[in-house]
C-alpha cells in the first residue's frame, strides 16, 4: 500500500492509497482523479495517462521499458520527467510519491 | 443517398462481428470510419501485439484478428466508407439520416456506435499560436508535397512519419527535424540516414528541443523553439509539419443527444439500444452495470444489436433464431453449401 499524491494541473491535490500491484494510473482511475484518461486500459498503446514525476522521484522509480519513450513522444507536452503512469507498478516503497498530472492529455 | 437497414459506426473487431451478425440474419448495413484502414484499435494501436483473450484463439495480433474478421464478413459484400467519419444524425419520420464528413448521406432505421473510445484524429501541437494557421501552413498530414519545394519547412516528431518526410522532402525543401529527446523511434535505416543528411549539413537536427511558438504577419514566417533548459532558437519557417500520432477524440457523437456517462454511452444490456430508439451502443464506448472492455464481450453486444435492429428493419417480419450448422437460409447468405 502507497499513498500517491496527484497533483492537477490547477494545483488541486489528491491524495489517496493505491493498493500494491496496481498502477499509478489505475489508483487514479479508481479514485475517479481527473486528468487521467487512459484511453488504452493500460496498454503502453495510447498516451493518455501521461503523469510529470516529481524529479527526486523520478530517478527512484523503476526505469522505463523499451517502448514507453517512444509513446511518450506522441503524449501532451512531454518533459524529461514524463512517465506513463500505466507503467508504474505501485508497491510500498512507492509510499509518498507525487506527480503532476499535465494541463490535458488529448 | 444510400438507404440502408443499419449504419455502423467504426471499422473495429465490435463492428466488424456486429456486421457478421447482421448479414446472418440478412440484413444490409453500411460501416463508415475515420481511418484509412479497417480494425479500429487493434490496427492502429497494437497490430503487432498479440491478444490472449479471443474465445477459442488461443494467440492472435491484432491485425490477424482484424484479418479473420474482414474474411469472416466477406460473403456479404458489405461497403465500407474509409477516411470518413460520421458527422450529424438526424430523425426524420422514425428513420435516421446519417451525414458524414465527405458529405455521404445515408437513410437508414438503425445506427450501431461501435466507436470505441472515439475516432482517431493526429496530436496537434500545444501551442495556440499554431491553431491560427492549421491546415494551411501548420500540417499533421501531407496531401500534396510539391507546394513545400525550394521552402522552409520545420519537421516535429522522432517517428516513421516525421522521419520519412524529412528525408523526402530534404531533395527539394530546406528540412529542420526537431524532436524532444536524442532517440528516434523511426526504423532504423531512416534514423541512420537522417544522421547522414544531418552530417552534410543537408538537414539542420534538433534535439531535444520542442515548439515554443509559430510567427508570421498573414503567413507563417518562423517557428521558435525551446529547449527543456528555457533556451530558445527561432527557425525560419514557411510550413511546419507535426508527426506525435493519433489520439482518440470523441468527437461529434458528444452532440447527437445521448446520454453520455463521461465518455461512454449508458445502453440497455437486452439488445444495447441507447436513450434514442434505433441507435445501438455497443464495444468499449458503451456502459452499463459490469461492462468488461474486452473485445469478445464487444462481440457478444454486436450480436445482440444486430436483433435488436432487425425489430425496426423487418418490423412486419418475426425474428427467428437460426443456428449457422443447420439453417440453409444463413449458408444461402454464406454462399456455402
Amino acid at each position: 500500500m502507497a499513498k500517491i499524491k496527484y497533483i492537477e494541473h490547477n494545483g488541486k491535490e489528491h491524495i489517496v492509497e493505491v493498493q500494491n500491484g496496481l498502477t499509478v494510473m489505475e489508483g487514479a482511475v479508481q479514485n475517479d482523479i481527473p486528468g487521467i484518461d487512459a484511453d488504452c486500459g493500460g496498454g503502453m498503446s495510447c498516451a493518455t495517462c501521461h503523469v510529470y514525476v516529481k524529479e527526486d522521484w523520478y530517478e527512484k522509480l523503476p526505469k522505463k521499458e523499451m517502448g514507453e519513450d517512444d509513446m511518450l513522444d506522441q503524449s501532451y507536452e512531454p518533459k524529461s520527467n514524463s512517465r506513463l503512469s500505466c507503467q508504474i507498478m505501485v508497491s510500498d516503497d512507492l509510499d509518498g510519491l507525487s506527480v503532476f498530472l499535465p494541463e490535458k492529455q488529448v | 443517398m444510400i438507404k440502408t437497414d443499419v449504419v455502423i459506426v467504426g471499422a473495429g473487431p465490435t463492428g466488424l462481428f456486429c456486421a457478421h451478425q447482421l448479414g446472418i440474419i440478412g440484413l444490409q448495413c453500411e460501416i463508415v470510419d475515420n481511418l484509412d484502414k479497417i480494425g479500429g484499435q487493434c490496427i492502429e494501436l497494437y497490430p503487432d501485439k498479440p491478444i490472449y483473450d479471443i474465445p477459442a484463439v488461443p494467440e492472435c495480433t491484432g491485425e490477424e484478428l482484424t484479418n479473420n474478421l474482414i474474411e469472416q464478413i466477406k460473403p456479404f459484400k458489405f461497403n465500407f466508407h474509409l477516411n470518413d467519419r460520421v458527422q450529424e444524425l438526424t430523425n426524420e419520420n422514425d428513420n435516421w439520416v446519417v451525414k458524414t464528413t465527405n458529405g455521404k448521406e445515408f437513410h437508414t432505421p438503425n445506427v450501431v456506435i461501435a466507436g470505441g473510445v472515439g475516432s482517431f484524429e493526429p496530436r496537434k501541437f500545444p501551442t495556440k499560436s499554431a491553431e491560427k494557421f492549421d491546415g494551411t501552413s501548420v500540417l499533421y498530414s501531407i496531401k500534396d508535397k510539391t507546394i513545400f519545394k525550394d521552402k522552409s519547412v520545420a519537421i516535429f516528431g522522432g517517428g516513421d512519419s516525421a522521419l520519412d518526410w524529412a528525408i523526402e522532402l530534404s531533395n527539394t525543401s530546406k528540412v529542420s527535424l526537431i524532436h524532444r529527446r536524442e532517440e528516434f523511434r523511426g526504423a532504423p535505416s531512416s534514423v541512420q540516414k537522417i544522421k547522414e543528411l544531418s552530417e552534410k549539413n543537408v538537414i539542420n537536427l534538433f534535439t531535444k528541443y520542442s515548439i515554443k511558438d509559430v510567427k508570421g504577419n498573414g503567413s507563417l514566417e518562423e517557428v521558435e523553439i525551446k529547449s527543456e533548459e528555457g533556451e530558445s532558437k527561432i527557425l525560419k519557417a514557411d510550413y511546419v509539419l507535426g508527426f506525435f500520432g493519433l489520439i482518440m477524440q470523441l468527437g461529434p457523437i458528444a452532440e447527437w443527444g445521448l446520454n453520455l456517462d463521461k465518455k461512454v454511452i449508458p445502453v440497455n444490456t437486452e439488445n444495447f439500444e441507447t436513450n434514442k430508439k434505433g441507435i445501438f451502443a455497443i464495444g468499449d464506448i458503451c456502459t452499463y452495470p459490469g461492462k468488461l472492455k474486452l473485445i469478445l464481450s464487444g462481440f457478444h453486444e454486436g450480436a445482440l444489436a444486430a436483433r435488436g435492429c432487425f425489430k425496426y428493419a423487418r418490423p412486419k417480419e418475426k425474428y427467428r433464431f437460426e443456428f449457422t450448422t443447420a439453417s440453409n437460409t444463413i449458408k444461402d447468405r454464406l454462399g456455402v453449401k
